[in-house]
């Protein structure tokens, strides 16, 4: 028996359609892993037979919910998970059709890689470039691109080739250009299960990574810099309690490090205030810490007594950054009903909500040709370049540097509906 | 510098998060808790994400009325020990205002649990429900959203969900409205065990392997209650069982095992064959969809 061990998390998106066989690629990885257990591929092959197939069919391993196999196809996302003792993997698996834009982008919007499929016999298709250009905009830094189905090429290592030298080509084009990826290539067929988890004896010619192996060992951490510190405050805890004298005075500060590194004894101030004051203690529940990364969840107290609450953004004193109240952002638009450009819309930003105005419409991405377009009017599964005006100043990034701080949402403010994304990029 | 946290300090750290969230935007929260394991590692969670305050919402039980003693037992304890306030919505009072009519008494109870669910919420006018349930558990509940929206009817429209990206959650609701809210959605049977044993929190007895007197009907163990007695021409064997999931006694099945320890039950969780519903769940099994409906119609 395997002795569980202490590992890392991976969160990956799959990009493709049915055809290119994603549904397979998942179904393989969760099956080849064993997370799929005799319960389920018993119900698996049940199905399969009842559709008069011979061999158990592995994308019905990802099949949802009754409304979508009844339409025979995905409408949203679903969340998998495997695990190999090395690594948790977390699949957030999106459909990947044009009218599902919205779906590519909450799913590339947690994932740090993604796995782009390719059909051999087809090549580079529209969609690929959709794909490529989502990811790269909602700051993925890691993409495989797996080329499938090599079995009805016949394995064939020079249209392989080709279709990864037309990749590189293209993919060097698309924008935005500020963020290089790291790319990996590799051919697969799902359906043998050659070079997913197993090699297979079909492509000796390749001597690359199994698409496991990759997934196991790519190097997912990032330079944490000591100065971009941002922790936002999401709650403060004030026990006022009587029966116990020293709580009633204890006032502490919790949320999750968006970036930076926060150390016991930093000088920091509070935005958009400007107060200033040093870090005493930083705690995980009862265990004292001397310094808190990214994504950890912590709770903080100040030297001094100063007036913070939800929404504040702790950062260090020497760094320049302000509140702003105007930026510049991607959208994508989620909702059936059309942007309203006289609208005021509730943006929800760290843990931070201001109303905002749309002071321009600047232009749209044809998601086919990814050309930029003059736009009037936005509407569901568009991508737009929007300025917008806040009634309350934000501690914003570039998202492309700072996932945490440069992503908002848009919410309707009398339906409550989460209407749109976006992703902040900041002029000079 | 590079660092990356460990897969469940990170899941941890999560969850913390999605808590703090529920507190930060919701007016009046609650937090479902049934003394099972997945509840235990909320309140774990809970008391990472808010002490040395109190917790900023009370616990409710959902109560069947079918329960194993022991689970109750350790229910009241836990909610001692903690010191926070426990509200106790039971099934039997929505059978006797009227509102739940079962079609027979030795019905499984737990599709029935949505109303009183529902009853409660008004009651106490709660706009969200802090829950245990995991997306790996089941497939509707791999497509359900960390903060899931439910209309005035408590249902759940799958065709309609919010979108949820990055750690952006939108609680907001307008009166009558809920929040279903799952911190632990990105949690596996594994990772809530390995939680349990790296935290050391403690689990009701029937968690570990333990002589139970049961029956063999349909591929499944059922043990002999008074609300589950012997049938006719059913042969009674003692054998080592132990539960993987805690619910209404009906509709739970235990699993034979030698496993009397965490870590053994790590070792077992590895290795095993079928999955935690599939084994143990009576009620998902009716139907592919069952647990889709049931979602629908308000559980949780």
């Amino acid at each position: 028996m395997k002795k569980v061990t202490n590992n890392t998390v991976l969160r990956f998106m799959t990009c493709g359609s049915v055809d290119d066989g994603k549904s397979t690629v998942i179904g393989r990885l969760l099956f080849d892993t064993k997370t799929i257990l005799t319960d389920t591929l018993s119900q698996i092959e049940k199905t399969s037979k009842k559709k008069g197939m011979t061999e158990v069919d592995l994308s019905l391993i990802t099949d949802g919910l009754q409304a979508e196999r009844e339409q025979g196809i995905t409408i949203d996302v679903a969340y998998r998970y495997f695990s190999t003792g090395k690594r948790k993997y977390i699949i957030a698996d999106a459909p990947g059709h044009e009218q599902y834009t919205r779906n590519m982008v909450t799913a590339a919007s947690t994932a740090q890689l993604a796995i782009i499929l390719i059909d051999a016999r087809k090549g580079i298709l529209t969609q690929t470039k959709r794909h490529t250009y989502l990811a790269k905009l909602l700051g993925i830094k890691h993409v495989i691109v797996a080329v499938n189905k090599m079995d009805l090429i016949n394995y064939d290592e020079n249209q392989y080739n080709s279709i990864c030298e037309d990749y590189k080509e293209f993919e060097k084009n698309i924008s935005p250009l500020s963020s290089p990826i790291n790319i990996n290539f590799l051919p697969i067929s799902a359906l043998k299960g050659d070079m997913i988890v197993d090699r297979g004896n079909s492509m000796e010619w390749y001597h690359g990574a199994t698409l496991l192996q990759l997934l196991e060992d790519l190097d997912t951490s990032e330079d944490i810099k000591e100065s971009s510190l941002r922790f936002p405050i999401q709650y403060v805890c004030r026990p006022r309690e009587s029966v116990n004298k020293e709580l009633h005075d204890f006032r502490a500060f919790m949320g999750r490090i968006e970036s930076g590194l926060l150390k016991v004894n930093d000088k920091v101030k509070v935005l958009p205030s400007g107060r200033e004051s040093v870090i005493k203690e930083i705690r995980i529940g009862e265990q004292q810490i001397e310094e808190a990364i990214p994504e950890q969840s912590i709770t903080v107290s100040l030297a001094d007594e100063i007036d913070i609450s939800r929404g504040d953004m702790l950062v260090h004193q020497s760094d320049s950054v302000g509140a702003i109240k105007n930026f510049t952002g991607m959208v994508c638009w989620f909702a059936e009903e059309p942007l309203a450009p006289n609208r005021t819309y509730l943006i929800m930003h760290t843990t931070q909500a201001s109303k905002a105005k749309i002071t321009s419409i600047n232009y749209k991405i044809n998601i086919q040709t990814l050309d930029s377009e003059e736009v009037s009017k936005l509407q569901t599964n568009d991508i737009a370049n929007i300025s917008f005006k806040l009634a309350q100043p934000l501690v914003v990034d570039n998202y492309i540097e700072n996932r945490g701080t440069g992503a908002f949402i848009i919410v309707d403010e009398s339906t409550f509906h989460t209407v749109g994304a976006g992703m902040i990029e900041l002029l000079d | 510098m590079k660092k990356l946290l460990s897969h469940l300090d990170w899941l941890e750290s999560e969850a913390i998060h999605i808590m703090r969230e529920v507190a930060g935007q919701c007016s009046n929260p609650v937090l479902l808790f049934s003394g099972g394991k997945d509840s235990l590692c909320l309140l774990r969670i809970a008391e990472k994400a808010f002490r040395p305050g109190r917790f900023p919402f009370p616990m409710m039980h959902i109560d069947t009325g079918h329960n194993y003693p022991e689970v109750i037992n350790f229910r009241d304890k836990k909610v001692r020990d903690l010191g926070e306030r426990l509200i106790v919505a039971s099934l039997e009072d929505s059978m006797k205002n009227g509102s739940i009519v079962l079609k027979s008494n030795d019905e499984p109870r737990n599709k029935y649990q949505s109303i009183t669910l529902l009853e409660a919420i008004e009651e106490h006018g709660f706009d969200c429900c802090i829950g245990g349930a995991r997306r790996d558990e089941e497939k509707a509940r791999a497509k359900e959203r960390i903060m899931s929206f439910r209309d005035e009817f408590g249902q759940w429209d799958p065709k309609n969900q919010r979108p949820e990206l990055w750690d952006l959650y939108n609680a907001k609701v307008h009166k009558g409205e809920n929040i279903r809210a799952f911190p632990i959605s990105n949690w596996t049977e594994m990772d809530v065990w390995q939680y349990i044993e790296r935290e050391k929190l403690e689990l009701p007895d029937i968690y570990f392997a333990h002589q139970r007197e049961i029956v063999r009907r349909d591929n499944s163990i059922v043990p002999i209650t008074n609300v589950t007695p012997l049938k006719e021409n059913e042969v009674v064997e003692k054998i080592m069982v132990r539960f993987r999931t805690v619910g209404d006694i009906t509709c739970t099945a235990p699993v034979e095992s030698d496993a009397d320890t965490v870590e053994k039950i790590i070792l077992e969780t590895a290795s095993t064959s079928i999955s935690e519903r599939g084994a143990t769940r009576l009620d998902d099994q009716v139907s592919e969809a069952s647990m889709e409906q049931r979602k629908k119609e308000g559980y949780f």
